[in-house]
């Protein structure tokens, strides 16, 4: 008997249909994943059983929670099951919790409103709760409030108040998505443990691939508000019999073909990075005594040569974006220098740094933020063409944003349209010929694939290990992905807490990692292929 | 949050600092001369000369920005020209016709305007929502002396409910003095609360599409409970903001509101000071305002603090 | 004060369609331009001349003749209402004008700038803030004599601070974009940043603050020419009107009522027009839809 039943599901919102004929079932103790690119209707799925839908948006068919028709059902009924037998867990940890109560008012809440407890009850509970979780009471007190904590320490507590009077189901709506693999890796052992202890089911929605295979019993994959296919999650994924599962599954684990590295130890390096410390004002804790500095990298070196694709890795908040910034002469380092091409660029001024800008260039991770909304692709394109000695004419700009925009398989007709009108994928296409327009050495790519779908980013792979062999353009990639590291980096450096800690050949480093940092790294990445070889290994 | 405190402390008293100096040399250009004022248009030019002498007028500039400051700290504010009594006692006893206006005003207006921006966020976009904000958007645009002028129109000359214009002192008894507050208040208070409510429903709005919103509403609380216990206090931040210009806005309203109803407050005196040239009570009643719209700019952003405990733990 | 500036992305017939769409915009539109074309005709022509007293014809109530009645010199009121809004639009006008040309090229230097240059100029505008602006109106019109110019000059110096704290906020919310990053790494200075990126982010929110600053300048202005301080007599001017009508409430209420309703009709369309661009060009408010 399953604990939800959802029959021919559909959703629309307005005149816009969201969902069509979805089937799903969650069994008690069962892990039910649901997984889709963005837009399949996963989160519409999860809001449709919380009812917390838009006003706008009618469901039809079946949902069966329990035994109670969850479609059909009073505000006051799903006021009665929100909480106590359905618990949910958002994606965006920093944003999820009320900034101005107390972790301990927010868990004790739902308890007081649902038992009926006294206050002292409710919060001894809600201190149990979250010393479950991970948050004991003696370094997170209940007075606690959200910004004291980091992401991985709220999305904690929202789980706490999710599953604080032991639901039926929880619901767990991308929970990982918004930390790093590390902190994802605890999320889900922590999610693991809650369902075997409570018999409760799980929902989880996921577009991670590799994420759901470890976690879920069964699967189900959502396209366009349609199911392709489910089952049995390990037969499901090694079987790939329905083309669209086959499709996921080869972009997650895509490695874009390369020819090998560049062996070129003897030329001169293109950027040469010595001894670079970044601090920041910190925080006074008193008065009178002034501030420790934060350090946010710390006496970090490295070189690379010319046509090299090097990834830096590491935690959030480890200090390689900072680095990514000095390195692109956008933040000034506290000491130590940086020097492209030979020369330091390290306390130029903007217009001594003119040629060196020209020979760099950057791609940033969120295709929709990186574009000036107001201005036109050719003119967004052609901005780094700023720095060239001689100014091109209109017509030589016009030329070169096309070959700019061949050159990333968009069309040269597309010049004359808005950055919305283009999708993510082809807006982060943008931001690479707008990185390459000029022709520089160096392209510093920060998370320039973690914003994109599975699919989309296996393509945009590809296109930058094209550039790579056809331009010579020497790659920084940051990321935390490892994934990312893996299939574009012929070196990679494991940052952590501000220093390297490791660095040498992509392979050696991800297969036989050395330091804790690195090997902490390469423990929680989610591995499609090991995760199905696991799952199948458990099924004997 | 004590380094939070001390911080904002230290900005309001320099603005202080700074808008004595700002008033002291605007009122020195101001043209006219006080001495020859008080005296009339017969007096002598060495009746003229004697007296800027015994006010201190002639004495050097910097000195006697010093002597007015000290006198401004110490409560001495100097002798009126006209009035020809000690400017304190003067503000005193308009103070006791302004302060309760704009604390009735202020009062009122929060009285009406939070409510009605609850009800109108809680009702998106439904007919009574419409509604309210269709009279707040009428509310804003309503010029308060005009307003003024037809609710003495209405109540004071066609129904005759309370006097039209006047005060006569709180020694005439709590009633009569309250009464001929009322309509002022009213019409000070009303566009006020039009805008405040307007602030108010869309902090709301803007709070209640937040994410932990929806925590809050997954936790099994009913809309209105999430619309009291979470949101509320949220949107307080926007709201508190704008009380705390209000009140300058009221201070500023006393002024053509009390000609209006021809109460004797602190508006029509620094009016009539102004086209009278009497410098020193311009000042000192130019000052006390400010000094009164710092000193509730300063609440609000300690209020911050207590709402909002981000600010608190901020250095 | 943190601010969110959420950047539409629409072109200019998608939002014209949707303008057309939004009734407190097209109610606004029309009565604005109503008002404009009033005050433009003005110039032209009105039902009477408005400075030629005819005592004849004084305080008679609004008939075919003189639809609004006639004042206390028999002057025609609907003529003076329309004399009238030419003064108050353009004293609300010049001083928006110079509230923006002054206040959005500081707000948007102290955003680049950041550091002492930002932290002095939000302490003037702190300042600037802590005297009530009818105070200080007053204040200046003493000093300089009443007049519309002075008017214009006491009320646009208020508008400064207005406009340079509002465009401080939105720059600053577009400065850490990546988008400004990316200009950064192609060279580009802080201040041909501010122009090319910035400034046409945070057009809507100035176009917003402005109508809302526009109206604001008609009340104030009538309440200046109310206390004797704005455009002077024979000039008529809103404000002016119900100061005269005032003491003639009783025999002749039509004086403060149809000067009053210009004020109230103008500053209401004015604000609808904002409120409706803003509606408009939000895209959080599409989201709800």
């Amino acid at each position: 008997m399953s604990l939800l039943e959802i029959e021919n599901l559909s959703l629309a919102i307005g005149d816009t249909p969201i969902l069509k004929g979805i089937e799903l079932s969650v069994a008690p103790a069962e892990v039910m994943g649901l997984v889709g690119e963005s837009g399949s209707g996963k989160s519409m799925t999860a809001l449709t059983l919380m009812r917390l839908l838009p006003h706008a948006a009618r469901a039809t068919g079946r949902v069966t929670f329990d035994g109670i028709d969850i479609l059909a059902a009073t505000e006051d009924q799903m006021c009665a099951l929100r909480g106590d037998d359905i618990g949910m867990v958002f994606q965006e940890p920093m944003t999820a919790l009320n900034p101005v109560k107390t972790i301990g008012e927010q868990v004790a809440e739902g308890i007081r409103w649902h038992t009926r407890v006294t206050r002292a009850a409710a919060e001894e509970r809600a201190r149990k709760m979250l010393d479950r979780v991970g948050l004991p009471p003696a370094k997170f007190p209940l007075s606690r409030y959200p910004h004291e904590l980091s992401g991985g320490q709220r999305q904690r507590v929202v789980i706490a108040i999710a599953c604080a009077l032991k639901p039926k189901l929880l619901i767990a709506d991308e929970p990982t998505t918004a930390l790093d693999v590390v902190l994802q890796a605890q999320i889900l052992d922590l999610l693991r443990d809650l369902v075997a202890e409570n018999r409760m089911g799980l929902l989880l929605i996921s577009h991670d691939l590799a994420v759901v295979t470890e976690m879920a019993d069964r699967i189900t994959i959502l396209r366009h508000g349609e199911v392709m296919e489910a089952g049995d999650t390990a037969r499901t994924l090694s079987e790939q019999l329905h083309p669209y599962t086959r499709q996921l599954a080869q972009a997650s684990m895509h490695v874009p073909a390369r020819a090998r590295s560049h062996d070129a130890s003897q030329r001169q390096p293109l950027l040469e990075v010595e001894g670079v410390t970044r601090d920041y004002p910190g925080r006074p804790t008193s008065l009178f005594k002034p501030a420790a500095p934060i350090r946010a990298v710390n006496d970090v070196s490295l070189s690379m040569q010319p046509g090299q694709s090097v990834a830096l890795v590491g935690r959030s908040g480890c200090g390689k974006s900072t680095m990514a910034r000095m390195i692109l002469a956008l933040d000034k380092p506290s000491s130590g220098t940086v020097r492209f091409r030979g020369e330091t660029i390290t306390g130029k001024t903007e217009a001594e740094l003119k040629p060196a800008r020209r020979d760099m260039q950057v791609v940033f991770q969120d295709p929709y933020g990186s574009f000036d909304p107001r201005q036109k692709v050719e003119k967004l394109v052609a901005e780094p063409l700023h720095v060239l000695e001689k100014k091109p004419t209109h017509a030589e700009r016009r030329e070169m944003v096309a070959h700019a925009l061949h050159e990333v398989g968009l069309d040269q007709r597309d010049m004359d349209k808005y950055p919305h009108e283009f999708s993510g994928g082809q807006r982060q296409r943008l931001s690479i010929a707008r990185a390459i327009i000029t022709r520089p050495k160096l392209v510093v790519a920060d998370e320039p694939v973690s914003a994109l779908d599975v699919s989309i980013r296996a393509q945009i792979l590809d296109l930058f290990a094209e550039l790579n062999q056809k331009l010579g353009i020497a790659y920084l990639f940051i990321t935390h992905d490892l994934t990312v590291a893996r299939a574009i980096s012929d070196e990679v450096l494991v940052m952590h807490d501000g220093k390297i800690v490791e660095r040498g050949k992509t392979n050696e480093v991800l297969d036989h990692p050395q330091s804790e940092a690195a090997k902490a790294l390469v423990a929680a990445a989610p591995d499609l292929h090991r995760a199905i070889a696991r799952k199948m290994q458990e099924q004997g | 949050m004590t380094a939070y405190l001390l911080k904002r402390l230290a900005i309001s008293l320099a603005t202080l600092v700074l808008a004595s100096i700002v008033v002291f040399a605007v009122l020195e250009i101001l043209p006219g001369d006080p001495a020859r004022l008080m005296l009339g248009m017969n007096a002598s030019a060495d009746q003229v000369e004697l007296l800027r002498n015994q006010m201190g007028l002639n004495a050097p500039l910097l000195l006697r920005y010093l002597n007015w400051a000290g006198g401004l700290v110490s409560l001495d504010f100097g002798r009126s020209y006209t009035y020809s009594v000690p400017v304190m006692d003067l503000v005193r006893e308009r103070l006791a016709v302004s302060l309760p206006l704009a604390l009735i005003a202020l009062a009122l207006s929060t009285i009406i305007a939070i409510p009605v921006g609850l009800f109108s966020a809680s009702r998106r976009g439904r007919a009574g929502d419409t509604i309210s904000m269709g009279a707040a958007q009428l509310g804003v645009a309503v010029p308060n002396f005009w307003f003024a002028l037809m609710l003495i129109y209405v109540f004071a000359v066609w129904l005759r409910l309370v006097p039209a214009g006047g005060f006569p002192g709180w020694s005439a008894g709590i009633w009569p003095a309250l009464k001929s507050l009322l309509l002022p208040a009213v019409a000070l208070a009303l566009p006020q609360a039009a805008i405040l409510a307007r602030v108010t429903r869309s902090a709301l709005i803007e709070v209640l599409n937040e994410d932990y919103i929806r925590t809050a509403r997954a936790k099994g609380l009913p809309y209105r409970t999430v619309l009291w216990r979470h949101a509320l206090r949220n949107a307080m931040i926007p709201v508190l903001t704008i009380l705390g210009l209000q009140f300058a806005f009221l201070l500023a309203g006393t002024i053509i509101i009390e000609n209006v109803f021809y109460l004797p407050g602190l508006g029509r005196l620094v009016f009539q000071a102004i086209t009278q040239r009497d410098v020193i009570v311009v000042e000192s009643v130019v000052m006390l305002l400010v000094a009164a719209v710092i000193a509730v700019n300063l609440v609000v952003d300690l209020s911050y603090a207590v709402v909002d405990p981000r600010l608190r733990s901020r250095q | 004060m943190t601010l969110h500036v959420d950047i539409p992305e629409e072109t200019l017939s998608g939002i014209l369609a949707k303008a057309f769409r939004n009734t407190a915009f097209v109610t606004g539109f029309i009565i604005t331009v109503l008002i404009l074309v009033i005050a433009v005709i003005s110039y032209l022509w009105t039902p009477y001349d408005v400075t030629r007293l005819v005592i004849a014809d004084k305080t008679q109530g609004p008939s075919l003749a003189h639809w609004f009645g006639t004042d206390h010199f028999g002057r025609d009121i609907l003529s003076m209402i329309m004399v009238g809004a030419r003064n108050s639009i353009a004293v609300a006008l010049v001083a928006v004008g110079i509230g923006m040309g002054v206040g959005v090229p500081l707000g948007a230097f102290a955003a680049a700038r950041g550091g002492l240059v930002d932290e002095a100029l939000m302490r003037v505008n702190d300042l600037v803030f802590a005297f009530p602006a009818l105070l200080s109106a007053i204040m200046i019109t003493a000093i300089f004599g009443p007049g519309a110019a002075n008017a214009i000059i006491a009320i646009g110096i208020f508008n400064i601070p207005v406009f340079a704290r509002v465009a401080r906020a939105g720059a600053l919310a577009i400065w850490p974009r990546e988008f400004i990053l990316a200009a950064r790494a192609s060279g580009k200075s802080s201040t041909q940043i501010s122009i090319e990126h910035v400034l046409p982010n945070i057009a809507t929110l100035l176009l917003v603050q402005g109508t809302i600053q526009f109206a604001l300048g008609i009340l104030a202005e009538a309440g200046l020419s109310y206390l004797g301080l704005g455009a002077q007599p024979p000039m008529p001017s809103w404000g002016r009107m119900l100061f005269d009508a005032q003491t003639r409430m009783v025999v002749a209420p039509w004086m403060a009522i149809f000067p009053g309703m210009a004020i109230v009709i103008t500053v209401l369309g004015l604000n609808l027009l904002g409120d409706g661009i803003a509606d408009i060009l939000d895209p959080k408010s599409r989201r709800q839809r």
